[in-house]
């Protein structure tokens, strides 16, 4: 696996925080392993070299070689710029006063656009709009197919003219079909190009010209490399960009290609898929894509779905467990099995803090049976003993294990995960304590 | 924000002068510390990684020193040779005549699963060979649709369920019409997964098994699609596809593009995966034999 930004920066971290002050040497060394970790997670060279310089200057400042706690003060910088560069706040799609709102979905074939437009019409459902979807890919076999099943599943009418090989008619025709029939929103499909294919392009300009989009979206797979910046740059200023919706980001890439997006077409990213299915379009948080960047973990998006999967004050005591460190092995397995209730075990896993960071831990991909393991494993244990961890011994561990049916080894890896994910915890409560975005830093 | 102003222009300008910077820099220049940052500077630009770009660095720097390389446009050379050198000679399809031949496809969505097939299955077609091609992916919306057409197009044999049934019987159902109908050549297609979903793939590996235990040494090729646009991240798909099935080579897809796929550099350094094939376009023909030094030269190139 690879090793995230956040692990890199934390091993820079770990050399600048032993020492009481910074020199300028210091702060170098730490912006060539942000660097490096940087174009590990795909940012565009230009964006990380213009970025690594702001984010020096801003650390060479007197205020930050004064402070206490220099390395601190250099990682919350690095978070601010990549918060700031990734785009203030979170933006969503602009309703037009008069309907229907039009919404076109653009980029390089095999994005996602075609599932992207069903989940965009689902989530804008749920929020009271009545959309229509219009299929344009007239080119790729069964894309029309693709998109009218889709529609079929979500019960979303699909608009298509069967035959018609011109993407700007069926479009019209589309917008036409939603104004006769009352439907508010409108949101079209239009074939995979590649920025460079003139003759495309100019296709897309057309349809733009014939429905006056109130928003093009550019479709972007998060796993994109150091190319997105050129496929940005041309949609965007080909087409006029509105926004970004930046798919796939379920999978573990980094996503460096949404910050090189967001730097040169300085359109906001919208909305992020979160896997195949159609209610997976989540809303973009820039502070939550910086701590992903970062490989920090994502602890809004967990407290977040553990709000939706228990209630609120369950949550309130798990973020405020991990703050105060009073962290336990109980705790730890009944956050294990709730997280069970909130969705693919993987997924939820990657958002506890240390989880990304921790090369044991990243080992440590539990399954059901895993779960099993560690549910026995705890359960064989005394209360004092979950409480703390500490006084596990040897001949104790042996006990355990023989009461669980697993190994020593077994317990002894349990352990140190454990030990590992409450290490990680303290360091990153630590560092809340200072500023009032608890989590970020 | 004047730092968004600063960076898009410093992006265009960076984007259009490069190589001609680098033309500049390389001709006839002595050799300097520069050349090299610029080299590796270009290597990371193409999707390389940092990692495999210092290895390729190290190698030059070393040659640069016994062959007695004194000026820039032999460094330019030389690297190009390094970068073919490394991916090593052509390797072509494994096809054994006069048995069935199995290809399994693989690779995270959106990639050109589908439509590497439908061009392999003309290929070999024209070739005269009796091919068959399975809709292993019943997940996907129209997944089935969309190979049917490629299998028309093609003049291929075409085996697929309804959509939602189990891969691994179509698969199965695949392989034994195939031996009954005598094909030289079976393409499987799979839904795209993304490498870090164990359950999908869990179910690719079923496929695999399905196959081995079916149709025992007829599984002649494991592609893994990469897209050229992808980054980093191309590099822990091999990883992780490898793990589960025996991926025999890369096809290289959408090279029409920008894009020029350095990341199959890092992925052969490696994983040691050769490329294989490449994907140029959205046309049935559209698919080229990798030539490591036609690769090695795209990326110097404009
Ligand atoms: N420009 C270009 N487009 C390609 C190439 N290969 C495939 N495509 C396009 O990429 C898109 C996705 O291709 P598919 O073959 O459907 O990809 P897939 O991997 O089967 O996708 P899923 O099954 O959905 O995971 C389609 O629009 C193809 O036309 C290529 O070499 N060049
Ligand atoms: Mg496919």
């Amino acid at each position: 696996m690879f090793s995230g930004l956040g692990d890199k920066l934390q091993a820079t971290l770990k050399k600048l925080r032993g020492k009481g002050k910074l020199t300028e040497k210091d702060i170098s060394d730490a912006m060539r392993e942000v660097r490096m970790a940087l174009l590990e997670a795909d940012v565009n060279l230009k964006v990380v070299r213009d970025f690594v310089n702001a984010v020096k200057e801003r650390a060479i400042g007197a205020d930050v070689l004064e402070s206490l706690t220099p390395g601190q003060q250099i990682v919350k910088i690095v978070h601010e710029e990549l918060m700031n560069l990734l785009g203030g706040s979170t933006s969503r799609i602009a309703i037009a006063s008069k309907p229907p709102t039009v919404l076109m979905l653009v980029g390089l074939q095999g994005a996602g656009k075609t599932t992207q437009a069903g989940k965009l019409a689902l989530s804008l459902r749920k929020s009271g709009r009545h959309p229509l979807l219009v299929a344009c890919d007239v080119y790729r076999p069964a894309a029309i197919e693709q998109l009218q099943v889709l529609g079929r599943q979500l019960d979303i009418p699909v608009f298509s003219i069967s035959g018609n090989q011109n993407p700007v008619q069926i479009a019209k025709q589309g917008k036409e079909e939603a104004m006769r029939q009352g439907r508010d929103l409108v949101i079209i499909d239009t074939a995979g190009r590649l920025h460079v294919d003139e003759k495309l392009m100019q296709e897309l300009k057309d349809i733009k010209a014939a429905v006056m989009p109130h928003e093009i979206l550019l479709v972007v797979d998060a796993m994109t490399g150091q190319d997105a910046v050129n496929v940005a740059e041309s949609f965007n200023s080909t087409l006029g960009i509105d926004g970004v919706i930046v798919t796939k980001l379920d999978g573990d890439t980094r996503g460096g290609a949404a910050l090189s997006i967001k730097a040169v077409t300085g359109k906001p990213i919208k909305f992020v898929g979160m896997g195949e299915k159609l209610d997976t379009l989540e809303v973009f948080h820039p502070d939550r894509m910086a701590s992903r960047i970062l490989g920090m973990g994502d602890v809004l998006s967990l407290i977040e779905k553990a709000e939706q999967a228990y209630d609120k004050k369950k949550a309130e005591e798990l973020e405020k467990k991990m703050r105060t460190q009073s962290f336990t092995l109980e705790d730890f397995l009944d956050q294990l099995q709730q997280v069970r209730n909130m969705g693919p075990l993987d997924q939820v896993l990657g958002m506890i803090p240390g989880f990304a960071a921790s090369k044991q831990l990243k080992d440590f991909q539990p399954d059901e049976k895993d779960l099993k393991h560690i549910e026995a494993i705890i359960y064989s244990m005394t209360l004092g003993e979950r409480r703390k961890p500490e006084v596990i011994d040897g001949s104790r561990r042996k006990r355990i294990a023989a009461g669980s049916g697993t190994s020593v080894q077994d317990v002894n890896r349990l352990l140190k995960q454990f030990e590992q994910a409450r290490k990680m915890m303290k360091g990153l409560s630590e560092m809340g304590k200072k500023g009032k975005n608890k989590f970020s830093f | 924000m004047g730092f968004f102003q600063k960076l898009k222009a410093g992006i265009e300008k960076t984007r259009q002068g490069f190589m001609a910077q680098i033309d500049a820099l390389l001709s006839g220049r002595k050799i300097d510390e520069e050349m090299y940052e610029e080299l590796e500077d270009l290597l990371i630009m193409h999707d390389v990684g940092v990692t495999a770009a210092t290895n390729l660095l190290r190698d030059l720097r070393r040659l640069v020193k016994d062959r007695k390389i004194l000026d820039g446009e032999g460094l330019r050379l030389l690297l190009k040779e390094i970068i073919s050198n490394s991916l090593g000679e052509k390797k072509p399809l494994r096809l054994e005549p006069g048995t069935l031949n199995i290809f399994l496809v693989v690779g995270v969505n959106g990639v050109g699963k589908t439509t590497t097939i439908g061009k392999l299955a003309q290929r070999y077609k024209e070739q005269g060979l009796k091919v068959m091609v399975a809709a292993g992916d019943t997940f996907r919306a129209a997944a089935s649709s969309q190979l049917e057409i490629w299998a028309e197009r093609a003049g291929v044999y075409l085996v697929s369920h309804a959509d939602g049934a189990d891969p691994a019987a179509v698969v199965f159902d695949a392989v034994h019409s195939a031996r009954a109908k005598k094909i030289d050549l079976l393409l499987v297609d799979t839904a795209g997964r993304l490498h870090n979903k164990s359950n999908l793939m869990q179910e690719l590996g079923k496929i695999r098994r399905i196959i081995d235990r079916e149709a025992e040494h007829s599984l002649r090729e494991v592609l893994l699609v990469v897209d050229a646009t992808t980054g980093q991240n191309a590099l822990v798909q091999a990883k992780e596809f490898a793990q589960i099935v025996p991926v025999t080579g890369i096809v290289l897809t959408k090279l029409d593009g920008t894009a020029k796929g350095g990341i199959v550099i890092a992925i052969n350094q490696e994983q040691k995966i050769p490329i294989k094939i490449i994907g140029v376009g959205e046309k049935i023909s559209d698919l080229r034999d990798f030539d490591p030094q036609e690769f090695a030269e795209a990326l110097f190139e404009k």
